[in-house]
């Protein structure tokens, strides 16, 4: 059984399975909640697969089809892409058992094949090799997150999801126009042969420039986030759950990879770390700020999303002298957000299906009537918040040991301002949900399967705190932080 | 300066004209049809830098690109259109809204 585990190719499956279940919820709609999660279930089963396989036999790489780099497409993933696929198994199994009791009749049959098509993109991006599939897989995952958005109707929904295709777009084209200029300056887009090729020179300068800036509207960091809110809170409960939780760090996941393979080694001015730095406090504030004026709970997560998203730019300019802290920090926390936010968006799910709205001086004592949510909700912010035990503390705590060793202050002040102000936000929102309304209104009752689905995410969340030397040993396989090389 | 230069030079002018246009105009249309002049402007890049070897066989490898890129551009615009016609269905125009309204 053993030799037959380790010689399937796991990585293949981890794309065709959701694209081919996708399609196949297309040819029977009738039973798309089944046909779902039997594909979601099977996926989850092939991450365990390959993690086995990465485990036992180190780096994992598949030339598909047996042509191999430069021109073939190959499938690398080391512990890194294991890490971000376990992620992606894990809220994706919680928000499809959400799924299947949030969406009627009629939005199940377009919801699951869209959600397989973005599972396949996912797993294709965190297993991709070169640049160029990568913006393939940009774009499979774009257009279906657009239309999972639109899926909601109305409005503000086609709203958020035409600001959202356009800014997408519009990432992806610039980040293909570097694509171009790097093919143009080194004559391949094998990630790793880029990183034995490159120089500097004028051409990967304005491939910085125009990768940087294409991944960083993807990733909505601040100024580029104005996309985010609208799309985040217009969408469907789950579809929320899964943009803020899994389809932002894609984006992330690939400008750490560049960063790290491609242009760290070359670009010896600090400027561009500083300025990524930069713009990450002044997320973690502005986002923490806004969230915390909001009036509507879907709204104020989103802004929480922006800030969090600040947190995982932070580790740019304290790489320089404590990479592997630093990097570890930005991944510890990028995992624990995915969880908490899939948690807390799945819970504001449950607290509109119950009261019918997202008005957060609304919330009528939700902590007595839905307990679970409230539960759930709680436990996602400790870990929002940065409070021990959880993944959230883990992240923010090597964060701030990288940044006290090396006497950065200022982001020491920007991580302790950002963790009370999203305890602010997170107290509002609680503070509110203890308190009677002054308007009461009709309820209805929230599936138990909803309830517990957040609640399992949130558990994760306050798990990972407990987790943290097997989790980043795994993801020392393939040493992607770079930790053997010499730095000067 | 080649051929294969002046190319690429108007490639990247169609790129930044795209992405004028598209930050300045607010009709949907205008702003589909801007992010298709960018894309085209981006594919006119990659056609001509297949060139940069200065063999008389210019490089197949952009070549594949540029057609997975118009296979993602069709799809995209296709997306793209849909949706503006359901805002012109819902809204009774091919804009924007305002950002999220307070009360639904």
């Amino acid at each position: 059984m053993g030799a037959m585990f380790t010689t399937i190719p796991w990585a293949s499956a981890l794309i065709l399975l959701p694209l081919a279940g996708g399609m196949i919820c297309f040819l029977w709609p009738r039973m798309v909640n089944a046909l779902g999660l039997i594909t979601v279930f099977a996926t989850a089963l092939s991450v365990i697969g390959l993690g086995w396989q990465i485990i036992n036999d180190g780096v994992y790489h598949h030339p598909i089809g047996g042509w191999g780099a430069p021109l073939g497409i190959d499938l690398y993933a080391d512990g890194l892409s294991l890490l971000m696929l376990s992620m992606t198994a894990l809220v994706g199994i919680c928000i499809s058992i959400y799924s299947t009791a949030y969406f009627k009749r009629e939005h199940t049959t377009r919801f699951w094949p869209l959600w397989l098509f973005l599972l396949g993109a996912l797993n294709a991006l965190f297993l991709s090799a070169d640049i160029f599939n990568v913006y393939v897989t940009f774009e499979l995952m774009g257009l279906a997150a657009v239309a999972l958005v639109a899926l909601a109707g109305g409005r503000d929904a086609l709203g958020g999801a035409m600001r959202y295709l356009l800014a997408a777009l519009l990432g992806s084209l610039a980040y293909l126009l570097g694509v171009a200029l790097l093919y143009h300056g080194f004559g391949t887009v094998d990630i790793a042969l880029l990183s034995q090729r490159v120089e500097p020179s004028p051409v990967l300068w304005a491939t910085l420039g125009l990768m940087s800036a294409g991944l960083l509207l993807k990733t909505a960091l601040f100024p580029l986030h104005f996309w985010l809110p609208p799309a985040h809170a217009s969408a469907p409960a789950p579809v929320s759950a899964l943009l803020s939780a899994l389809v932002v760090k894609a984006s992330f996941y690939i400008l750490l990879r560049l960063w790290l393979e491609i242009f760290e080694p070359v670009v010896d001015d600090k400027s561009v770390a500083s300025l990524l730095g930069l713009l990450g406090a002044a997320a973690v504030i502005w986002g923490s700020v806004q969230a915390l004026r909001q009036t509507r709970l879907k709204l104020l997560i989103a802004y929480s999303t922006v800030a969090q998203i600040g947190y995982l730019f932070l580790a740019f300019p304290l790489a320089a002298a404590a990479g592997v802290t630093a990097w570890s920090a930005a991944v510890y926390l990028a995992v624990s957000h995915a969880l908490a936010k899939a948690a807390m968006f799945l819970a504001a799910g449950n607290l509109i299906h119950f009261g019918g709205h997202d008005r957060i001086a609304d919330l009528d004592r939700v902590v007595q009537r839905l307990p679970l949510t409230a539960g759930a909700f709680a436990l996602a912010g400790v870990s929002i918040m940065g409070l021990p035990p959880s993944g959230g503390f883990i992240g923010k705590w090597l964060m701030l040991e990288a940044a006290l060793t090396q006497e950065r202050w200022d982001l020491v002040a920007v991580m302790i301002l950002g963790g009370l102000l999203a305890g602010a936000y997170i107290f509002k929102v609680l503070g509110y949900a203890f308190t009677q309304a002054d308007i009461t209104h009709e309820s209805k009752t929230v599936p138990a399967s909803m309830e517990w689905a957040a609640l399992l995410l949130a558990m994760g969340a306050i798990l990972l705190g407990f987790l943290a030397v097997p989790v980043l040993s795994l993801v020392g396989i393939g040493d992607p932080f770079g930790v053997s090389e010499v730095r000067p | 300066m080649s051929t294969a230069f002046l190319y690429a030079l108007v490639g990247m002018g169609l790129f930044s004209l795209g992405l004028y246009a598209l930050i300045v105009h607010t009709h949907l249309l205008r702003k589909i049809l801007a992010l298709n002049v960018m894309g085209s402007g981006v594919f006119l890049v990659l056609v001509a830098l297949a060139k940069r070897t200065g063999e008389i066989q210019p490089d197949p490898v952009p070549h594949a690109m540029v057609i997975t890129g118009i296979v993602v551009a069709v799809s995209a615009t296709a997306l793209a259109l849909t949706l503006t016609l359901k805002l012109n269905e819902e809204t009774g125009r091919a804009e924007l809204p305002d950002e999220q309204r307070e009360s639904h």
